[in-house]
């Protein structure tokens, strides 16, 4: 689970240990078609890390996981599921990309904080919804949040093509919202890596001074772990329900108006929702909700996604073998809890027997 | 009347968990025919032993025979082919299903894959009369008492063929009347030829109804003697390894002004029927107001309600003459409350987090303990050593977690918490549930000393020698009312248990006293 745990080495272990699984899986996989594995794992790494723009692209695309993957931890850590990290992020990136249109005139750092004032503010509300409905009726936040998924999702299109765009996209954004800078794209041979690396890293840091130094953070902790004594000790269960989740949409909105003016600079309509959203949740089971092992688990996954596109060239691996073992890690690292169980099992007679000891 | 033959024997029984032994070398054997009590302190290795004995561990070394052969009990089937069964003490029952279903779970009779109920109950009926049990095959669980849910579990494990029944802890939610019937059918079970292990740290009940008993402390077996020849203040120096005294010191109260004012209030469950109906008490400064009950007569919504955690749906509460009723639980404990919640894992702790951040529970936002919304550790945890120096609570260090504590610490945590506070009120809730005697001894002590510092004192609790030795007045709940408020030092423990079965107080008294 993303608590506190007892064993460190333990927690560092298992999601070592799903990566390598996912890995090995990937790797049976593509021995099974009749692809060299060690060829295509090669490929990967060499393809990312021996180019500085691809490097700066798998750092891009961790960027906007450390959000998403930061957003999710903090719902999970007050106790609950938040699976609407994508449609958050996507009516993030809406607003942000609204607002930067709106007004392309402002100065710079005006209109980008401006821009990403509204995505904060429009992944909030998003998630504050699930989060209102489920502290004062009991609604179910997963049931809610995959309903508001959809909802981004279609409301988005919609203003694209009827308010905001000509056709399936809108304009870009001017160079005033533009979030990219000049000595970090000239270091990356030209990607996309922008400003919100750096947003994403102070945010680490703020995550993790909110959760263990503040008195809300502790609240947010406690409720989550055990809301029965929480109440108990005076806390309001309400209040850090939608807390928890103002702050986990703010976070997946933020997410969406970096990838919206970074990456992009536009909106466009999407068939589906940003992968980034749901990669996100893998993400933060990854890093086991400890903010510094988000950061680095985003830059794995980052990693795969960028390599991944290394392997028909490189290796000779389809396109759709490349997605299924990207899918098989994600799998191996989102079954953190069977690899967790089985090796509970494994010391668990030892425990149950202090337990009875003392 | 006890036959030499030995039906179970238990030699030199050694179980480590790593370094640590549970079991260090344990004796123990069992005749045929008899009621052998295993007594110790929680922790001392008895529910290790018994584990073995019905095939969830295995020993580390030591060997175990049955009818006098040598047998490994690998798995609960082997344990169960064997004749041995468990009389659990938190009953494992469907609530949904009827008493014969409940019995038959898993051994259904069945004719080409369909239930055979006919048969099922009639077998049930069968077992019942035979050793006296009075069970009704065909009612729903959830809608007997608590003594006739103890009787379908002892009839699953007569069901399955048990000749060796283990009792674990089985008096713990009884009425003293459900205690006697309970010791009767003991008797009736041994004189049918079946053998019984009981599990108990209650002295008196081994006094009653064992023939020997076993005392275990520290994962050794001390001795095992004839009770009829042992007095309980043996039995008890020798499970805690020194002098105890049963009951506590303490002055008479000198009762002042009335703290907490309870007046007609009206609780109803989430379900819609009323808990607390129509209540109305007081709890002086200088005094302890004992409540008595069996569970489930409403003590706990009355709780929950004085302590905001429950709405209630009519009368009024005054804590300190401020009103608190459906006040919100900051508020309430603001106004002068301190609770040592019944369920200290779901209320009482937060059983994940070190025990420096429990301390600081409903502390944590004022000051010296946080500035600014900022948490401040250096404090918390000095204030936290102080508190474990002070109330002796035995951890490696602060920052463990809670759950790492045993039962008896985690308690002292959480009184350590409330009673720092300092409130005019404390609530104590089932203290010492689960709780050795040492412990009792301590948190009996705390709530005494609290009342002598002039403070009220509510405390709540279905075991009837905790009630009497520590209030000064005891209310008796039954069916969510007061039914009877009585002198502590006056009242008998037959007066109390017809009390407590919802007698009303005259007769209560009048038989009471021809039973003298």
């Amino acid at each position: 689970m993303l608590t506190m745990n007892k064993d460190r080495l333990n927690n560092l272990l298992v999601p070592i240990f799903s990566i390598f699984l996912g890995l090995i899986f990937g790797a049976l996989l593509m021995l099974a078609f009749g692809f060299n594995p060690i060829t295509a794992y090669n490929a990967m790494i060499s393809g990312v890390f021996g180019s500085p723009y691809f490097l700066g692209e798998a750092l891009r695309a961790a960027t906007i996981l450390t959000f998403t993957g930061l957003g999710f931890s903090i719902a999970f850590k007050a106790g609950f599921f938040n699976i609407g990290v994508a449609g958050q992020l996507l009516v993030g990136w809406t607003a942000s990309i609204w607002v930067a249109l709106a007004f392309p005139d402002l100065p710079r750092l005006m209109l980008v904080t401006m821009s990403i004032a509204a995505a904060i503010f429009a992944g909030a509300v998003w998630a504050g919804v699930a989060g209102a409905l489920r502290a004062y009726f009991g609604t179910s936040e997963v049931i809610v949040t995959i309903m508001l998924n959809y909802t981004a999702l279609h409301l988005t299109n919609y203003l694209i093509l009827n308010v905001l765009g000509t056709g399936n996209t809108t304009e870009r954004v001017s160079e005033n919202a533009n979030l990219s800078i000049g000595w970090l794209t000239e270091l990356t041979a030209g990607s996309r890596l922008n400003v919100g690396i750096f947003i994403a890293m102070v945010v680490v840091f703020l995550y993790w001074i909110f959760m263990t130094k503040t008195t809300a953070g502790f609240e947010v902790r406690a409720v989550g772990l055990n809301p029965h004594a929480s109440t108990y000790a005076g806390m309001s269960a309400t209040k850090n329900i939608i807390l928890s989740m103002l702050i986990s949409g703010g976070l997946a909105g933020l997410g969406g108006a970096i990838h919206g003016l970074g990456t992009f600079g536009n909106l466009f309509t999407q068939s589906g929702l940003p992968t980034a959203g749901f990669n996100g949740i893998a993400v933060a089971l990854l890093g086991l909700g400890n903010p510094i092992g988000i950061f680095f688990s985003s830059i794995l996954f980052g990693v795969l996604e960028i390599g991944a596109g290394f392997l028909p060239n490189g290796a000779g691996v389809p396109d759709e073998m490349a997605s299924i073992v990207t899918a098989a890690i994600i799998f191996f690292v989102g079954a953190n809890y069977i690899i967790r169980f089985f090796m509970n099992k494994l010391n668990n007679k030892k425990t149950q027997a202090v337990q009875e000891g003392e | 009347m006890v036959q030499s033959e030995k039906v179970i024997e238990m030699i030199g029984i050694t179980k480590k968990f790593g370094e640590f032994k549970a079991n260090d070398n344990i004796h123990l054997d069992v005749k045929k025919g008899e009621i052998h009590a295993l007594l110790g302190e929680n922790g001392a290795g008895k529910s290790t032993l018994m584990n073995m004995l019905s095939g969830l561990l295995t020993p580390t070394s030591g060997q175990i025979r049955v009818n006098g052969q040598d047998v490994s009990i690998s798995s609960p089937n082997v344990a169960n082919d064997l004749g041995i069964g468990m009389v659990h003490q938190h009953f494992m029952l469907v609530e949904k299903f009827s008493v014969t279903e409940n019995i038959v779970l898993g051994k259904e009779e069945h004719r080409f894959g369909f239930m055979d109920k006919d048969t099922a109950n009639k077998q049930v009926q069968e077992l019942s009369d035979r050793y006296g049990l009075s069970v009704d095959p065909k009612k729903l669980v959830e809608n007997i008492t608590v003594g006739m849910q103890q009787r379908v579990e002892i009839l699953k494990t007569l069901y399955r063929g048990a000749d060796i029944l283990i009792f674990d802890e089985p008096t713990g939610v009884l009425t003293p009347q459900e205690i006697q019937e309970l010791m009767s059918i003991m008797r009736k079970l041994v004189s049918e030829g079946k053998s019984i292990i009981l599990i108990t740290h209650k002295l008196d009940e081994i006094k009653q109804v064992a023939d020997r008993c076993t005392v275990i402390r520290r994962g050794k077996s001390i001795d095992t003697v004839n009770v009829r020849e042992t007095s309980q203040q043996e039995l008890a120096d020798m499970m805690v390894g020194r002098s105890v005294s049963f009951t506590v010191d303490k002055k008479p109260a000198e009762p002042k002004e009335a703290v907490l004012k309870v007046e007609n209030l009206t609780v109803k469950e989430s379900r819609g029927y009323d808990a607390v109906k129509n209540v109305s008490f007081e709890v002086k400064a200088g005094e302890v107001l004992g409540i008595a009950g069996v569970d489930g007569n409403g003590q706990s919504q009355l709780i929950s309600a004085i302590t905001g955690l429950m709405k209630s749906a009519s009368g009024k509460i005054t804590l300190n003459g401020k009103n608190i009723t459906n006040k919100k639980p900051r508020m309430i404990t603001e106004s002068g409350l301190g609770h040592i919640p019944e369920d200290r894992h779901k209320f009482g702790l937060v059983l994940p987090m070190t025990l420096e951040e429990n301390i600081a529970l409903q502390t944590y936002y004022q000051k010296p303990f946080s500035n600014h919304g900022f948490l401040n550790y250096k404090e918390i945890k000095s204030y936290a050593k102080k508190l474990i120096e002070e109330f002796d609570v035995r951890t490696p260090s602060e920052v463990h977690s809670a759950s790492s504590l045993s039962g008896g610490n985690q308690q002292k945590a959480i009184i350590a918490r409330e009673i720092a506070r300092d409130p005019d009120f404390l609530i104590a809730a089932q203290p010492t549930r689960g709780l050795d005697v040492g412990a009792i001894e301590y948190i009996h002590k705390r709530l005494v000393e609290q009342r002598d510092k002039g403070r009220a004192v509510l405390l709540m609790s279905y075991e009837l020698d905790e009630i009497m030795n520590v209030s000064d007045r005891i209310a008796v709940m039954y069916d969510g009312r007061i039914i009877a408020v009585v002198d502590a030092k006056e009242t008998t423990e037959q007066e109390l248990g017809l009390l407590m079965a919802g007698v009303d107080k005259n007769r209560a008294s009048a038989e009471t006293v021809t039973a003298e």
